[in-house]
């Protein structure tokens, strides 16, 4: 359990919110579709910060036009990886834009370790931060087991 | 006065080239003054001429070096103001200098005395020159990358009290603001290296309070090291601690100069820096609408000389800015291609050129209770500062963070579903205040707060009103 006022991670554009139901995430694929945006799934038991190479499942999805389509991969994934992080990704591919234009956590861990902040005392009062995620000290897939 | 029109600063038949620089002035002459002769002075003060006739402009090409006034017009409702256009030919300024640029434009013509006021209102700066900067080292874009952060706006507070904290205080309000829920914690503009906080210590304790918000949330998130100083020498030396330190962030104040600024940008450009800039002091000349430069100009000029975060108002906080002027303002950071506006006061066309973007920041008295008109108003890309909504808060810093927080993400949600936020966004908000207590008392302390007073500087073009609830 984490300590912030969420108790949990707080990437992305929602997670201070109640989770998401379906039908709310189905809104807010139907929004990315209007404005042009490419959705794709990304899963990971690295959470890191800085990890910013979350899995890709499957292809970002450029051609598909129906939220439907959408969380039928949602779903396959949540299927594949119930324990895992979840994101739903939509990209703008439009000149000068060219990146990610929504984020957000759909599928959690049923516990979430967090991370711990290692320091190391330089000179001059100085220290080296390290950010360590607590579940990578568990083998790749079976990080969140119970 | 001199006749600068006959000397051929006035040509109402110029067209003005692909390559000019064009100026649009608000000019008030002096009683008796003809408007087309003193914006023919303008262009003369603001290009070769001087007082009197010189025999070694003969010896120069100086047709070429003359600026042209080619256009005068009355400002609408304004007895005694006159617009005038005036072009500058690419070879009056050196590439990639804004001190150049800025010495010509706002040089000695504004203290000229013909004219009682003059104001730079906007600037068309053409391709090729705009080409000559490598404008923002990071760009809104590449800010999100790093920071992991799309789709909402980013959060923000500014550390109070301004002045007095030690550096172990001012590290707790980092932690405590960070650790809540928001993106960035900012050092004021006038938070350099006084008796009470000397700046390696504030540097070392917001690190820490950075590091462990980090750790405490999942997310990266950074705090506006000011690197203000006396010289570039120390600005560099505190820049470099920064870095060693692991900021994702530095901030410069407007008030260090141009050429301070470009130095900077470069330096960030080096060491993959965020560079935050504060508009210290741009109130002294922006203000007022017949005198000075808008600060539609200074947004373009900081474009250009490269900062990737830009105090551009908020429209509904404390601070002076008429709602569609302040949009003017954001579309200058943002455009790919800005296009000309009158009622949002731009004038002329602007191709960025596929120069960066910067992020535009709204800080100085905004609080939760104003999320759906800050969020109509400037869309996602933006900084929003809730320094006194967060800091203030009845339970505390990390209260105030969670409460700015869920009344972001909550209206966010809420547009994407197409919900009109304008209308219903009080009404979203309370909602969202079921769940979270912290909203709540956000909303029963500050929610009637509003900084309703006329604007000083609007659009001559449309009628405005300071936005209300």
């Amino acid at each position: 359990m984490m300590t912030n006022p969420t108790g949990r991670i707080t990437q992305g554009q929602f997670s201070f919110l109640p989770d998401l139901s379906d039908a709310e995430i189905v809104q807010q694929v139907e929004y990315g579709l209007r404005r042009g945006y490419a959705w794709s799934i990304e899963y990971t038991d690295d959470p890191h910060p800085r990890n910013t190479y979350w899995e890709m499942f499957g292809m970002p999805m450029f051609d598909l036009k129906d939220a439907a389509g959408v969380m039928q991969e949602l779903r396959g994934c949540r299927q594949s990886f119930p324990r895992h992080y979840i994101r739903m990704v939509a990209f703008d591919a439009r000149r000068g834009v060219e990146s990610i234009a929504m984020s957000f956590i759909v599928s959690r861990p049923p516990h979430e370790p967090g991370f711990s902040l290692i320091r190391q005392e330089g000179p001059g009062r100085v220290v080296r931060y390290t950010v360590h995620s607590y579940a990578t000290e568990r083998p790749e897939s079976a990080r969140y087991d119970e | 006065m001199l006749k600068y029109r006959e000397m051929g600063y006035w040509e109402p038949d110029y067209v003005a080239k692909p390559t000019d620089t064009i100026c649009l002035f608000r000019i008030t002459p002096q009683e008796g003054v003809d408007p087309v002769e003193a914006a023919a002075a303008v262009a003369g003060e603001s290009s070769t001429a001087t007082w009197t006739v010189v025999w070694t402009d003969r010896l120069t090409a100086c047709d070429g070096y003359r600026a042209k006034a080619f256009r005068v017009e009355p400002v609408p409702n304004a007895p005694g103001q006159f617009f005038a256009w005036v072009a500058y030919d690419i070879i009056l300024f050196e590439e990639g200098s804004i001190a150049n640029m800025t010495a010509s434009l706002i040089g000695n013509v504004f203290s000229f005395k013909p004219l009682k006021a003059a104001r730079l209102e906007d600037i068309r700066i053409p391709p090729a020159y705009v080409k000559t900067f490598k404008g923002p080292p990071t760009g809104l874009i590449v800010e999100r990358e790093r920071l992991d952060k799309f789709g909402r706006p980013l959060l923000g507070a500014t550390t109070k009290p301004k002045l007095g904290l030690s550096g172990r205080n001012y590290g707790r309000v980092i932690y405590e603001g960070l650790k809540g829920g928001l993106d960035f914690m900012k050092d004021d503009e006038n938070i350099n290296s006084q008796p009470f906080m000397h700046w390696r210590d504030r540097f070392l304790y917001v690190m820490d309070a950075v590091n462990k918000a980090s750790a405490a949330t999942g997310e990266v998130k950074g705090s506006y090291l000011n690197v203000t100083a006396a010289t570039m020498e120390e600005m560099y030396e505190r820049a470099e601690f920064a870095r060693e330190l692991g900021s994702v962030v530095v901030m410069i104040d407007l008030v260090i100069g141009w050429t301070a600024i470009q130095s900077m940008s470069n330096w960030a450009r080096r060491n993959d820096m965020i560079l935050h800039m504060h508009r210290a002091g741009h109130g002294t000349y922006t203000r007022q609408k017949n005198h000075g430069v808008s600060f539609r100009v200074i947004a373009k000029w900081l474009r250009l000389a490269g900062v990737d975060h830009l105090h551009a108002g908020t429209a509904v906080g404390k601070l002076e800015g008429d709602p569609l002027t302040v949009q003017g303002y954001y579309n200058v950071c943002r455009d790919s291609y800005t296009r000309a506006d009158l009622p949002r006061g731009i004038f002329f066309d602007q191709d960025w050129c596929d120069l960066r973007k910067v992020m535009p920041v709204a800080s100085g008295g905004i609080h939760a209770g104003q999320m759906h008109q800050l969020l109509d108003l400037f869309g996602d890309d933006v900084v929003l500062q809730f320094g006194g909504g967060t800091i203030g808060h009845p339970a505390g810093i990390q209260a105030g963070a969670v409460a700015n927080r869920v009344a972001l993400e909550a209206m966010v949600k809420a547009r994407n579903e197409g919900r009109d936020i304008r209308v219903e966004g009080p009404e979203i908000l309370r909602r969202a205040a079921r769940f979270c207590a912290p909203l709540q008392q956000a909303l029963d302390t500050w929610g009637e707060v509003t900084f309703n007073y006329t604007p000083t500087d609007a659009s001559d073009f449309t009628p405005t009103a300071a936005v209300a609830h």
